[in-house]
């Protein structure tokens, strides 16, 4: 496990040091700063739509850096050939794929605590009211999410080699889950057989990532959803964490590598 | 003499992207062995072999056919690698990393304490003489800087057998002394070193024995002093007439 620690030590490491985390905070910030200093409609409910706002602005943030990171790390590892000296030391590719899952996961997690930090600052000078519960558990399942992204993006950087391709196609299909994941079951009802079975066998084969969104517990102020509720949760976004890191694990095997 | 490296009838081959038809023999039948303490020079042509041969050896490429053990272990074994240290051509390494950073991540893979890391990235920093630059990003490196910082990370875990991948290329004749006396430095120490270089002098000055490959195959191997006797040359001439040089007349 010192191997993966190590391995994932350095990613967190390049994300700190590259500019990407700092401009998505300072536009996140300055977006929503600007949008809770102007009055819309005389509204006095003005702070309903601030946090709706710099929720999507922290969703979108994340999903960015969190694919973003992950879409690099093993391209450019054998891009700039410091794959070579890695697996030149005790490291098995195992190690390689649970390092840079680890790394990634954890830098987005920190990058989350630093923007819901933010969030709760705002809107506490607002509201006058603090639902830390609340606060953890949109933030506890967001990462969760997130790590079934990253892990997502991993395997497509096995399978894709140029990141740019990986980041994009990966991106489409986090967002088409998010957006259409949950009607996917309605819409298959509606087709003729065999696409019928076809859609719902996807239906039940993608990760639901909307199940994740709990934005709207925090915006309106909803009851706390229940922690077996989330128990679950986080137990089914480890299944696919597994799963994808096992499929990545199983391509990057067969990799041929060569100075 | 225990013997340290070793490969057997070691044979690889590629899918030829040239004609899309049949198969490319990078190695062909390749037996090797290198013994505890001697520094080992691995000679070739480009395109010989020399490179597929480190990455079958560091466990990069599994090999076709044959076998390629390091200290008994078969290569294909992540552990095979413990005792080992590798100095590629160039410089493959974190570039937003600072010396220091890069040679205490190297020796937690390895598993050094704290204290061990501490003491040990003190003793390769002085030796490769980058103590000013120590808490710099490799970034901001020269070359020569660079190729010392790698000489340092294959240095990290005390290893018994060091393979280096041509480790003066690009280096100014200053860089390449330094090489060359710390490669004279470990054998004294009882390492054993693989090397592969194209500056046949220099592999004359520092090793033990050498191999000679050309198109995957194995074409002399034997002392450097037994070598330069029986064909009453020096190494450069001995390593033309044996991968069949001809000189062609100047016009």
């Amino acid at each position: 496990m010192n191997t993966v620690w190590a391995l994932s030590g350095v990613v967190i490491k390049e994300l700190y040091r590259r500019k990407d985390f700092y401009v998505l905070l300072v536009l996140t910030g300055l977006i929503t700063l600007a949008a809770g200093s102007a009055n819309f409609f005389n509204d006095a409910k003005i702070v309903v739509y601030l946090k709706d706002l710099c929720l999507l602005l922290i969703w979108i943030s994340a999903l960015v850096i969190a694919v973003g990171t992950a879409a690099r790390q093993i391209p450019a590892e054998r891009e700039q050939r410091t794959i070579f000296p890695l697996l030149a030391k005790p490291v098995t590719r195992w190690q390689v794929i649970l390092g840079k899952f680890l790394g990634c996961w954890l830098a987005c997690g920190l990058a989350l605590v630093v923007f819901y930090a933010f969030f709760v600052v705002v809107t506490g000078s607002r509201e006058h009211h603090w639902p830390l519960l609340n606060y953890f558990q949109a933030l506890w399942l967001q990462w969760i999410m997130l790590g079934v992204v990253i892990a997502l993006v991993l395997f497509g950087s096995i399978i894709f080699s140029a990141p740019s391709a990986n980041a994009t196609i990966c991106i489409v299909v986090v967002v088409g889950i998010l957006l259409i994941g949950r009607h996917l079951n309605k819409v298959a009802l509606q087709q003729p057989e065999p696409l019928q079975t076809l859609i719902y066998v996807v239906y039940f084969l993608i990760p639901h990532l909307e199940w994740y969104d709990v934005r709207d517990l925090i915006v309106y102020d909803h009851a706390l959803i229940s922690w077996w509720h989330c128990g679950l949760a986080t137990l089914y976004g480890a299944v696919y964490v597994l799963l994808f890191l096992f499929v990545a694990w199983l391509a990057f095997r067969r990799k041929r590598l060569s100075v | 003499m225990s013997v340290i490296l070793k490969t057997e009838k070691l044979r690889v081959e590629y899918p030829n992207r040239e004609s899309r038809q049949g198969r490319k023999v990078a190695l062909s039948g390749l037996d090797l062995e290198v013994n505890a303490g001697e520094v080992f020079g691995f000679l070739g042509p480009n395109g010989a072999g020399k490179t597929t041969t480190m990455n079958v050896l560091l466990g990069f490429l599994p090999p076709t056919s044959g076998t390629a053990s390091l200290f008994g272990i078969d290569v294909r074994q992540p552990i095979a690698r413990q005792r080992i240290g590798y100095l590629p051509e160039n410089t493959y390494y974190y570039k937003f990393l600072t010396a220091e950073e890069l040679l205490r991540f190297y020796a937690r893979i390895f598993g050094l304490t704290s204290a061990e890391a501490d003491r040990r990235i003190a003793e390769l920093i002085q030796l490769v003489e980058l103590g000013h630059a120590a808490k710099r990003a490799i970034k901001t490196y020269s070359k020569g800087m660079q190729q010392r910082v790698g000489l340092a990370q294959a240095l990290i875990n005390n290893p018994d057998l060091l393979i280096f991948d041509e480790p003066t290329s690009g280096l100014d004749p200053l860089g390449r002394m330094k090489v060359r006396e710390i490669i004279q430095r470990l054998k004294n120490e009882g390492k054993t070193v693989f090397f592969s270089s194209h500056e046949l002098g220099e592999v004359e000055t520092v090793c033990d024995r050498v191999a000679i490959i050309n198109q995957g195959e194995l074409k002399v191997r034997g002392s450097v002093a037994d070598l330069v006797e029986r064909h009453q040359a020096n190494l450069e001439k001995v390593f033309l007439d044996i991968i069949g040089y001809q000189p062609q007349p100047v016009s």
